[in-house]
């Protein structure tokens, strides 16, 4: 077990294989979590299970502690802050009232989420009244605006890094819809003016500003009073946006916890329907294994990190080489050489983007007709606007029609067959399940297939088959070990889990 | 090895009905024996073509009859000879009788192998069968394919027969395709025989298998419906992705007049440490170490064994859920066949009432299952019936992988009703894209499937197969394009898209895309303080703007390592925000200073110095960006380029 053969055998022709199962570090994340501390985060309560009522407060900050578990795991390149406003406190580089960034030990306020980080914050909950302390911020005839402190001091903490390599984010948690609703006239114009100017700054510099609302149990949050306004939402964003319905403190998490997300695309394709039509489509990896951590050689004298170094040796004489080597395969007794440069022009067969080759019924598609994870597909007017008009309209006819269409995918490193499955939103209790949209499965070639006569061995006589007194009796059973509510996620994986449990055990 | 070695007949329809096809015979028949020559080399072949003029075949010397039938190659190991024969196949004049070169193959078989080999001696048929067989001297044709089938069978003989039909064998006599059909179905039912129809040239690439691998068991075991309750079981893979073959790292270093020379790469690895002295340490003072966030948690192998998870080996039974709660996308990975365990009765007939009751009542199975002992995960998945079809085959499950929590991102996308009116459809456009999605059909009814995975070919593999045969006698030879037979693989079939030519014009007069107007603004905007765009002018900075994300997005995915000459300052942007090692900062920034350096050196009367002034500016910004450290070394450049101006 010298090397990890995981980590060394790839192939230079791999390297993209990899990337398609594997978030790519130069597609980093910065996040800062602005979580309002007010007294009205506190008093606001929701019910839970067994009437154990929790407050907005904790409501968010739980949700938040759950996410920086699964992204220390999933997404540890990322990097993330924590800021509290309203607070009674003050604890930031700019020293602004009413607003506290929370950090441990050994790290930077905007870094790579650490164990301690997480420990920590999971026990904040019962130290925060006595450290942070909760306070209004903004009070009749005070020129204090904490709610433009905290931007201030979000678009601060993010100031780090280029936004081309990072995608930078600011989400808002608050239950408060009129955050100047206490002021009256020019105090209250003036503020407002103040802050919406804050945040179209931030967002003039690159960084989105997504907001989590939490609906009070009598009233639901009205995003228009004013956050409409800050976020910069008109027209079509607005009906898109999402208010937060269930009441349920269970569906209330679930939908915090599913917007933290970003919707990372992993790829923009153009998708050619005919001669002179071709749409704007991004593709999202909604499932993907999740890969237990990378591993690290380390001297285990020093704990210091090791550096792999590849050589190529030749086997004939023995001396290094320097320059990429070409590639031979042995055929009719001699080696038939290829340059690099020749193997990927043989694989390159097609422009890169994903051409409409015809529809068939639901029924062509077989269960066996499956290689490797799906891939989400979902249009966008960004660049060809009216994508998303035609891209409905197939979209729909596809699920009317039971059909699904046909198309040839050409990337570099795999130029493969795809079915395109049109998917039905699927929503229970407010939370999307199934997002709306089309499932690209990639389709096996008839080499990829073995034969089954190949498989099942050979007879002269006709295989046995149950009569139907045998059918109905496995029917019954059927019905005795049916799971009604099963979906897919609701297990976990054990090795990952025991990895991950092991890691963290050994940090702390 | 020789205990599998397949001894195989090929039997050609050359006839005149043929000769359209005969290219993609060629093709199909030499790509299966050079797969052969690379991973089989022991298998042996022979060839033989029928519908010719001349007449050349043992039977024919030695009883009569059997006219037009020419044996080209007696079965032997295949060599590179047996491919030059199959891609030169002669054109023949007469009507060929299918199943006189049937018997032709099988007395061939015979009098090579005797009765040894049952079960690796093949024939492969291929023709279109739209000419009448000769009526026999005794009994009906029918009899006689049955003495036929029945002596194959005895023999341990398997047959393939591909008949290519459809738009392939247009005018031909109704009536007598049916009576072949029905004659080619005897063999079907009577011996291992596949029939596969065919009706392009695409997927007659596909038919034939050209590279048999023999199935291995994943599991032999039991499923376990409960504790008390076992099926015996065996599980193959049903798909398994064909790769690009791996090819060997080649040296040259050997001299042209060494012989012997293998010229092949040994790869070595080695493991040092960091720090100036780069020490390379041994394997047992190397641990490994685990990311947990920044950090590196370093596990011995003891500590790992102890935390590590080891399953049992088996397969169990979760329950029985509705098959539409199980997403069609939610399969991860390559198939397997669940098949119950060769030759008990009382296996085969529970996955027969298990398989058919699910799929009445529309049910499937979850699964959970570790294939070997020492096997560190877990699978879950999904057991779906196969009933099948054909009389000789059992009943049996298909496998697929379901995600766990964590490999399931949930996202979130707003619904298509909310979007405004302006994005939806109108009731027209939703008229032209139904007319679109029902008329561009690719499996019309009483017609072959077009791209049947099945019987559609990788056109990368078909296309590398050919490329070696070529170089192995040409070895300068360019990579050839795709012909028009993989072209039906990738880009649309140009007769089924001029049959719809009113559907698609009307899809077209009823959606109008136009490029957004808005986004060169917003692009510029991410890009304000970007060096990259040196032209000041409004409406060209918009389109150097658009371009250079454009450039940078191309370039990431082809993963620029080299500054090069066109785009210096993006392909340096790029490389800086690589973050998959550390070392590419150190790179960039060194490539770069060698590019200004370069630059102001090969300078002819000042010509690059704006393009050098433009790497110096995106340097600076790198430097500060990287951080303290590299802001000195960028210091350190400047002074170093201020010396060379001197």
């Amino acid at each position: 077990m010298d090397l990890d053969p995981e980590d060394v055998f790839k192939d230079e022709e791999d390297g993209s294989d990899n990337e398609f199962f594997q978030q790519s570090a130069s597609s980093k994340e910065y996040v800062v979590y602005l979580v309002d501390a007010s007294p009205k985060m506190f008093n606001t309560t929701c019910p839970g299970k067994d009437q154990k009522d929790e407050t907005h407060f904790h409501l968010a900050v739980s949700c938040i502690a759950e996410s920086l578990k699964t992204q220390i795991i999933s997404r540890s390149y990322d990097e993330v802050a924590i800021c509290f406003f309203n607070t009674r406190e003050k604890k930031n580089l700019q020293d602004l009232n009413g607003v506290f960034v929370f950090n441990v030990a050994e790290r930077e306020h905007l870094d790579r989420p650490t164990a301690r980080l997480i420990k920590e914050f999971d026990c904040l909950q019962e130290s925060f009244m006595r450290e942070i302390g909760s306070q209004y911020g903004i009070v009749p005839g005070s020129r204090e605006n904490s709610l433009y402190n905290a931007l201030w001091v979000a678009q601060a903490l993010l100031r780090k890094g280029s936004i081309k390599t990072a995608d930078k984010r600011i989400l808002l948690l608050t239950n408060e819809d009129d955050p100047f609703g206490g002021l009256l006239g020019a105090a209250k114009a003036d503020m407002t003016r103040t802050s919406l100017q804050r945040a179209k700054d931030a967002q003039d510099l690159g960084i989105s500003i997504e907001l989590l609302p939490l609906s009070c149990p009598d009233e639901e949050f009205n995003v228009k009073v004013f956050y409409a306004d800050l976020l910069g939402l008109d027209g079509e964003d607005l009906v898109q946006f999402m208010p937060s319905a269930g009441q349920k403190l269970e569906d209330m998490k679930d939908q915090l916890r599913k917007r933290m997300f970003t919707r990372r695309i992993i790829r923009r394709i153009t998708f050619d329907i005919t001669n002179g039509l071709s749409i704007q489509l991004n593709t999202y990896a909604l499932i993907r294994p999740a890969v237990p951590g990378a591993i690290t050689w380390l001297d285990s004298v020093t704990n210091l990190p090791l550096k792999i170094e590849r050589s190529l040796i030749c086997e004939d004489t023995g001396a290094l080489i320097q320059e990429p080597p070409k590639r031979f395969q042995p055929y009719r007794n001699e080696n038939v050489k290829f340059s690099m440069d020749e193997i990927s022009e043989m694989k390159g067969i097609s422009t890169g983007c994903l051409r409409l080759l015809g529809f068939k019924p639901l029924s062509c598609l077989k269960d066996y007709h499956n290689l490797r994870p799906s891939t989400f597909v979902y249009p966008s007017d960004q660049e060809v606007v009216g994508s998303t008009c035609i891209f409905i309209a197939l979209y729909r006819s596809m699920l009317r029609l039971k059909r699904f269409a046909v198309a040839f995918y050409g990337s570099s490193s795999h130029p493969q067959l795809v079915a395109l499955v049109a998917q039905d939103e699927v929503a229970k209790a407010g939370v999307q399940i199934e997002p709306p949209g089309i499932n690209m499965i990639y389709l096996p070639y008839s080499d990829d297939i073995r034969d089954v006569e190949e498989i099942f061995p050979d007879t002269d006589d006709d295989a046995p088959r149950a009569d139907e007194d045998q059918i109905q009796k496995a029917a019954a059973l059927i019905k005795r070990i049916d799971m009604r509510d099963f979906s897919v996620s609701q297990f976990a994986n054990p090795e990952t889990l025991c990895s991950t449990a092991g890691s963290s055990s050994r940090r702390r | 090895m020789a205990r599998n070695k397949e001894k195989l007949v090929l039997l050609l329809d050359v006839g005149p009905s043929m000769h359209s096809v005969l290219p993609e015979v060629e093709k199909v028949c030499s790509m299966l024996v050079e797969k052969k020559l690379i991973f089989r080399k022991n298998d042996e072949v022979g060839v033989v073509v029928f519908g010719t003029e001349e007449t050349n075949n043992d039977l024919t010397k030695e009883v009569g009859g059997y006219d037009h039938i020419v044996v080209l190659e007696d079965i032997k190991v295949v060599d590179g000879d047996l491919i030059d024969t199959l891609q030169k196949l002669p054109r023949g004049t007469v009507d060929g009788d299918f199943l006189d070169a049937i018997v032709v193959g099988m007395d061939m078989l015979i009098k090579k192998y005797k009765d040894i080999h049952k079960g690796k001696k093949r024939l492969c048929l291929i023709t279109n069968a739209v000419h009448p067989i000769k009526d026999s001297l005794e009994g009906t044709k029918e009899d006689q394919v049955e003495t036929i089938a029945a002596q194959m069978t005895a023999q341990g003989m398997k047959m393939e027969s591909v008949v290519v039909r459809g738009r392939l064998s247009q005018d031909a006599n109704k009536r007598i395709m049916d009576e072949n059909d029905r004659l080619l179905s005897i063999f079907s039912k009577q011996t291992l025989t596949r029939t596969v129809y065919v009706d392009s040239p695409t997927s007659l690439l596909g038919a034939l298998k050209t590279r048999r691998i023999t199935p291995v068991t994943v599991f032999r075991g039991d499923l376990e419906l409960s504790p008390d309750m076992k099926i015996k079981v065996w599980v193959y893979k049903r798909t398994q992705e064909e790769k690009f073959p791996t090819l060997k790292k080649y040296s040259e270093k050997a001299p042209q007049t060494n012989k012997f020379a293998t010229h092949q790469v040994k790869v070595d690895y080695e493991y040092k440490t960091v720090d100036g002295a780069s020490k390379v340490v041994p394997p047992e003072q190397r641990i490994k170490g685990y990311r947990y966030g920044p950090q590196v948690v370093p596990i011995s192998a003891a500590e790992w064994d102890a935390v590590k998870f080891k399953p049992e080996k088996g397969v169990k039974l979760l329950g029985f859920t509705d098959a539409s709660n199980i997403m069609r996308h939610y399969y991860m990975k390559d198939v397997y066949l669940f098949i119950a365990e060769p030759g008990n009765t009382r296996a085969i007939l529970s996955v027969s009432a298990i398989a058919r009751a699910m799929k009445e009542m529309n049910k499937v199975a979850i699964l959970r299952c570790v294939w070997r002992q020492g096997q560190q995960n877990v699978v879950l998945g999904v057991l779906t019936p196969n009933i099948s079809q054909n009389d000789k085959l059992p009943d049996s499950f298909y496998f697929n992988v379901l995600p766990f929590i964590e490999d399931v991102r949930e996202y979130q996308f707003p619904s298509f009703n909310s979007f405004p009116v302006s994005w939806q459809p109108n009731e027209q456009q939703q008229k032209a894209a139904d007319e679109l999605v029902q008329m561009l059909n690719l499996a019309p009814s009483g017609k072959e499937e077009a791209l049947l995975p099945d019987y559609t070919p990788n056109p990368v593999l078909e296309r590398f197969y050919r490329h070696l045969e070529l170089k192995s006698k040409q070895p300068d030879a360019a990579v050839p394009p795709l012909d028009g037979t993989l072209k039906r693989i990738t880009e649309p079939d140009p007769e089924l898209f001029f049959e719809n030519k009113s559907v698609i014009d009307a899809l077209r007069k009823h959606f109008e895309l136009k490029e957004n107007p808005k986004l060169k603004k917003s692009a510029r905007r991410l890009l304000r303080e970007k060096p990259s765009g040196s032209n000041d002018e409004d409406g060209d900075a918009d389109v150097s703007d658009a371009q250079a994300v454009n450039s940078i997005e191309k370039a990431l995915v082809v993963k620029i390592e080299k500054i090069g000459d066109l785009t210096p300052v993006q392909d340096f942007e790029v490389i800086l925000s690589r973050r998959d090692s550390p070392e590419w900062v150190g790179k960039a920034i060194k490539e770069m200073r060698d590019k200004i350096l370069g630059l102001l050196s090969d300078s002819h009367e000042g010509d690059n110095h704006l393009i050098a002034v433009e790497c110096i500016a995106a340097l600076r910004k790198g430097c500060i960006l990287e951080s303290q450290n590299h802001t000195t070394i960028f210091c350190a450049i400047l002074t170093c380029i201020a010396s060379r101006k001197e």
